[in-house]
C-alpha cells in the first residue's frame, strides 16, 4: 500500500495542539441545538461545595442515555457511542438486545450445569465458579446485526447518528475465569466438538458454540468493570466470547452440554444466518470482521466553523488486534494514517484520531479499520457484491459523513458506495 | 490464592488439548451446498486456529480443584430440553394437525396472526419465494423468510416451541401439545398432509425445503472479503 505524506490538510497532532490551544479552553461542543456552552459564571471557589456520599453521579449536563430502539421483552437499545471519550463503556449505558425479557435470578440460588460429553457432569454454584482461578480481560460485544439501517439504506434518513447506526456496541472489562478451566475440572470426552449454551431467561436461549473457542479464549463471566454484572447483561454470570457476535454469548448461563454435533437452534439456523446471493446461507458466522467508525464529527454535531478539528472515533476486530486505521476526507479519494491510541488491545473497541483542517466546504468523512490478519474493512460496493443486499448480519462497511458548507454533519448514505 | 496463582504463571506446562486440522473448512467453498451435518466430517475441527488449539494450564493446579458437585441423572434430565436434527433429546407423544390447529388458534394467533402470517410477530408461513432460495439476492426478500422457506430441520420446532412459546407462558406446553403444533405448522407450509402425526420418529424424519441450502462460515480474516 502507498502512503501518501500528510499534506496541509492534515498536520501533526503536535501543530495541531499548538494552533488550537486558545480555542479548547473554556468552550464544549454540543450538538446543533446548542452549538456552544460557555462554562457556567458563577464562581465555585467562592461557595463551599457539597460534601461526600455514597454513591457518586454524572454531572447534571453530562446525562448519558442509551435509545431505545424496541421497549419490548425481544428488543433493543443502542449505545451513545458518540458521547464516549475512552474504550471503556459505562455499564448503565452497555447496549441491549435481549430474546425473552431481564430474567430476575438470585444468586443464591444460581446454579451452572455442564454435562453431555463429560467425565463427570457437574453442578456449580456462584461462589463455587468465584472459587476457581480467576482472569480479567477487556473486549468489545457487539451484535452482529449493528449498522443494519445503514446497510439497507430503509427507514432512515441522513440524520441519523452513530449511536443509531451502530450503536449496539459496547466495551468492558470482564471478570470471572476461563471456560477451560471448567472443562478441565469436568473432563472433557474425546470426541466432544460443540457445546450448546443455554441461558435462564424467558427464551431460554440456546447457541452451539464450537469447542475450540473453549480452549481459546471463552469465559464464563461474572464481574464488569469492576463490579458485579447488570442485570442486562446477564447478572449472575454470562458466557463471554471474545471477537464473537453478541448473540453466541449467552446471558444468563445456566447450562453447558458438550456434544460431536451442532444443536441447530433456532436462533443458529433460522436467525443470525447470513443469506448470500449465491442462494445459500452461511451457518456459525460468529467472527465480527474488522469495522471501524467516526464518531466526530457526526451527526447531530456541528462544527461551528472552519479550521482546525479533531477527528475521532473507534475501530474494532474480532480476530485481534487492530494495526491501523485510515481516514479520507474527500470520500474515499486520498486515505491518511490515523493515530492509535493506546492500549490497542485484541478483540477490543481501539480509539482512533487525526487532525483535521477544515477549508469550510463539503467535505465526505471516512474511516476504514486494518486488523493483525491484514483484513481491510471493506467499501459498501465490496462487501454487497459477495454478501448480497438482502443478507441479514456483518454490516461491516466503511462508514460516510458529509460535512456540509454550515457545518452541520449527515450520515453519508448516498457516499456509502 | 493469590500469591499461590502467582508463582504458578512460571510453571506453565503446555499441554496439547486438540491437533487442529483445516480439512473441512479448506474444502467448503461458496458453491458447495452439502448440507452441514453430512459435510461435518467426524475427525474435523470447526473453527480452526492452530495457535490457539494449544491450551495451558499452570503446572502446580491441582488435579481437580473440587468445587461443584456431581449431579443426578433427574437433574439433567430437568433441563436438558434441547433436541438436535437426528431427533436425540426428543420425549414420548404425538401430536396431529387438526390438534395442533386448536392450540395454535388459541395460543398462538395472538403474535402469529389467524393464518400464520399476518403477525404482528415472525411470519410461520409461506413457501414463496419457491424459487432457489433468493433471500441474500434482495432486502425485500428478508421479511419473507418462514419455517417453509428457510427452516433447514424441523426438529428446531420442536426444540424451540417447548422452550420458549408461547411468549406470555413459556415452557407451559405439553410434549404432546408441541408436537401437534409442530405438525399443524409444517402443514401450514405445504410439507406434510393433514393427516400427519408427529412423534419421536416422524419428525426428525422430514427433510425441510432449505436443508441443503446452508454452508459453513469461510471467512477467515486475511485481504479476502467473503
Amino acid at each position: 500500500m502507498e502512503w501518501k505524506k500528510i499534506d496541509q490538510h492534515l498536520l501533526s497532532r503536535r501543530t495541531l495542539l499548538a494552533a488550537s490551544g486558545g480555542l479548547i479552553s473554556g468552550v464544549i461542543l454540543k450538538t446543533a441545538a446548542n452549538a456552544m456552552t460557555v462554562f457556567s459564571p458563577t464562581d465555585p471557589t467562592k461557595t463551599i461545595g457539597r460534601g461526600s456520599s455514597a454513591i457518586g453521579k454524572r454531572a447534571p449536563v453530562e446525562q448519558l442515555t442509551r435509545y431505545v430502539n424496541r421497549p419490548t421483552p425481544s428488543g433493543e437499545s443502542m449505545c451513545p457511542i458518540q458521547d464516549l471519550v475512552g474504550i471503556i463503556t459505562p455499564s448503565d449505558i452497555h447496549f441491549e438486545r435481549h430474546h425473552g425479557g431481564i430474567p430476575t435470578i438470585e444468586p443464591e440460588t444460581y446454579e451452572l450445569l455442564i454435562h453431555g460429553m463429560v467425565e463427570r457432569p457437574m453442578k456449580f454454584t456462584l461462589a463455587d465458579l468465584k472459587r476457581f482461578p480467576q482472569r480479567s480481560r477487556i473486549c468489545f460485544i457487539e451484535c452482529s446485526g449493528n449498522g443494519y439501517s445503514g446497510y439497507y439504506k430503509q427507514g432512515i434518513t441522513e440524520e441519523l447518528s452513530p449511536q443509531r447506526l451502530d450503536g449496539l456496541l459496547s466495551t468492558s472489562e470482564w471478570t470471572g475465569m476461563m471456560l477451560s478451566t471448567l472443562f478441565r475440572e469436568v473432563g472433557v470426552k474425546p470426541g466432544a466438538k460443540w457445546f450448546l449454551a443455554e441461558g435462564s431467561d424467558a427464551a431460554v436461549m440456546t447457541r452451539s458454540i464450537p469447542i475450540e473457542k473453549a480452549w481459546d479464549d471463552a469465559m464464563i463471566v461474572f464481574g464488569q468493570n469492576g463490579e458485579a454484572i447488570r442485570p442486562e447483561q446477564g447478572y449472575p454470570a454470562r458466557l463471554l466470547l471474545p471477537g464473537w457476535e453478541g448473540n453466541s454469548q449467552v446471558k444468563w448461563i445456566r447450562r453447558l452440554e458438550l456434544s460431536d454435533k451442532p444443536f441447530m437452534t433456532r436462533e443458529e439456523t433460522s436467525k443470525y444466518s447470513d443469506p448470500l446471493p449465491d442462494c445459500t446461507a452461511r451457518l456459525f458466522s460468529f467472527v465480527m470482521d474488522a469495522k471501524s467508525i467516526i464518531t466526530f464529527p457526526s451527526f447531530p454535531y456541528v462544527l461551528p466553523e472552519k479550521g482546525w478539528w479533531e477527528i475521532q472515533g473507534f475501530a474494532w476486530s474480532g480476530r485481534g488486534k487492530i494495526i491501523r486505521v485510515e481516514v479520507s476526507t474527500d470520500g474515499g479519494r486520498n486515505w491518511y494514517r490515523a493515530e492509535l491510541q493506546e492500549p490497542v488491545l485484541s478483540k477490543c473497541q481501539t480509539r482512533f484520531r487525526i487532525p483535521w483542517n477544515w477549508n469550510g466546504r463539503k467535505s465526505i468523512l471516512m474511516s476504514r479499520a486494518i486488523d493483525e490478519t491484514g483484513y481491510i474493512q471493506p467499501s459498501y460496493a465490496q462487501l454487497e457484491k459477495v454478501r448480497g443486499k438482502g443478507t441479514s448480519y456483518h454490516f461491516n462497511h466503511i462508514r460516510a459523513w458529509k460535512v456540509e458548507q454550515d457545518g452541520r454533519v449527515l450520515l453519508g448514505l448516498n457516499e456509502m458506495a | 490464592m493469590k500469591g499461590y496463582q502467582l508463582l504458578s504463571i512460571s510453571l506453565v506446562r503446555k499441554i496439547t488439548i486438540t491437533s487442529a486440522t483445516v480439512i473441512f473448512l479448506a474444502s467448503c467453498i461458496e458453491k458447495d451446498r452439502k448440507s452441514v451435518m453430512g459435510s461435518l466430517p467426524d475427525d474435523s475441527t470447526y473453527y480452526q486456529n492452530p495457535a490457539d488449539s494449544m491450551v495451558s494450564f499452570p503446572k502446580d493446579w491441582p488435579e481437580s480443584f473440587g468445587y461443584g458437585r456431581t449431579v443426578l441423572a433427574e437433574e439433567i434430565s430437568a433441563w436438558d430440553i434441547d433436541v438436535m436434527p437426528d431427533g436425540t433429546g426428543l420425549p414420548a407423544g404425538s401430536g396431529t394437525v387438526s390438534e395442533g390447529s386448536i392450540i395454535y388458534k388459541h395460543k398462538c394467533t395472538a403474535c402469529h396472526g389467524v393464518t400464520g402470517i399476518e403477525g404482528p410477530f415472525d411470519k410461520l408461513v409461506g413457501r414463496e419465494p419457491r424459487n432457489n432460495f433468493p433471500f441474500g439476492k434482495d432486502y425485500k426478500y428478508s421479511s419473507m423468510r418462514t419455517i417453509g422457506n428457510y427452516w433447514p430441520y424441523a426438529t428446531t420446532l420442536f426444540d424451540y416451541i417447548r422452550r420458549a412459546m408461547p411468549q406470555n407462558e413459556p415452557g407451559s406446553l405439553t410434549a404432546d401439545e408441541v408436537y401437534a403444533l409442530s405438525a399443524y405448522l409444517l402443514h401450514l407450509n405445504e410439507i406434510v398432509p393433514s393427516d400427519a402425526v408427529m412423534d419421536l420418529k416422524t419428525l426428525p424424519a422430514i427433510e425441510m425445503p432449505a436443508r441443503d441450502r446452508f454452508v459453513m462460515d469461510n471467512r477467515r480474516g486475511g485481504r479476502e472479503i467473503r
